[in-house]
């Protein structure tokens, strides 16, 4: 796999811890190691068995014998009471080459004897060391264990990390859409302050309705002034007659004047 | 796998999925690389509209790693680029 899905996913990987292997548990080799161990060990115990049962055969063999041996030494002392020396030297060769073989097995039982005592010395050693090794290999899984656990809450937090990830691509995208709203309000009131869109509202004004208003504004100030400048001359209808004047009014407009003021009218 | 499509959540999908995935997955690539963004947006609808078929969504509160990331279904062509690149999403 080579798209888009796996090379995301290798990012965030990279980017998560990487202290678990996940290839070989090393709590699982120990067990392993330690298995093999007990094997051998087990080994070295039938071979300490094998050698003590040797031994205990041999001295089977050498208890037959010399019982044999002994009984030929007195058939011999027998058929010496009874003058047969014939018989007597007989039963003493015999006794010999007995005794050579005693001797043999002996020599045997002296040497598994010692192999047997190497070899048990050997398994104690071993035993030693496979307990050891038992102990060690526990605390090293619940190391192991402990520290796969502090590698999963790394995990837990890489997981958490690409949901900030995800987080700081929203509000990325939410101030986005903010901004390109606010410039898109910015550039409304601009084309409705100008007149080029037309507002439903009737709230907004164009330049031209914004520039009479503000000539009408003056022209009624002036005509403000000029009412209040009669008044002072000589009382309301001669400043009307007065404004009238000024300003050549004609007649159905006087009318209206009177009928409406024009502080209503601002 | 657990699949994460971002910003919606993750998703558990059986693998034998994957293959259909791969061919849209593929596809995506080349677009990205050639900058086809009407096929790219076409290919990463198709794509995560098939991996939410196919996939069981996960609990918000589970929290598994990801074992394959998609982008957000508004990401453009250019974001996914960019999460594409050497430093990925997350900074450090």
């Amino acid at each position: 796999m080579s798209g888009v899905m796996k090379r995301m996913g290798m990012i965030f990987r990279a980017k998560a811890n990487k202290a678990l292997d996940r290839a070989e548990d090393p709590r699982e080799t120990l067990d392993y190691s330690y298995q093999k161990q007990l094997e051998l060990l087990q080994k070295v115990r039938r071979g300490v068995a094998d050698v003590a049962t040797s031994r205990k055969r041999l001295e089977l063999q050498l208890n037959q014998l010399q019982s044999q041996s002994s009984k030929l030494e007195d058939q011999g002392r027998k058929a010496l009471a009874l003058g047969r020396e014939d018989l007597a030297r007989e039963a003493l060769s015999r006794r010999a080459a007995l005794q050579q073989q005693v001797t043999d097995l002996e020599t045997q039982h002296s040497t598994l004897q010692g192999e047997e005592e190497k070899l048990t010395l050997a398994a104690q050693r071993l035993q030693a060391k496979v307990d050891a090794f038992r102990t060690k290999k526990e605390t090293i899984k619940a190391t192991y264990t402990a520290a796969q656990a502090q590698t999963r809450i790394g995990e837990a937090f890489s997981g958490i990390s690409e949901e900030m990830g995800d987080v700081g691509l929203a509000i990325q995208r939410a101030e986005d859409k903010t901004a390109q709203l606010q410039a898109r309000a910015g550039a409304l009131d601009e084309l409705l302050a100008s007149g080029a869109l037309d507002d439903p509202t009737g709230l907004a004004k164009d330049d031209i309705q914004s520039e009479l208003d503000r000539l009408s504004g003056g022209t009624d100030v002036e005509l403000e002034l000029q009412r209040m400048k009669a008044e002072l001359a000589g009382g309301p209808s001669a400043s009307q007659q007065a404004i009238e004047g000024g300003t050549g009014q004609p007649q159905p407009q006087q009318q209206q004047s009177q009928d409406t003021p024009r502080f209503d009218k601002q | 796998m657990i699949i994460r499509i971002m910003g919606e959540g993750q998703v558990s999908l059986a693998e034998s999925h994957l293959t259909a995935l791969n061919k849209l997955d593929d596809e995506l690539l080349a677009e990205l690389q050639s900058g086809d963004e009407p096929a790219f947006r076409r290919t990463l609808t198709a794509l995560l509209d098939a991996v939410r078929h196919l996939g069981t969504p996960l609990p918000d509160d589970a929290l598994e790693p990801s074992e394959l990331i998609l982008p957000a279904p508004d990401a453009t062509l250019d974001e996914v680029r960019a999460m594409l690149n050497d430093d990925g999403l997350i900074p450090g």
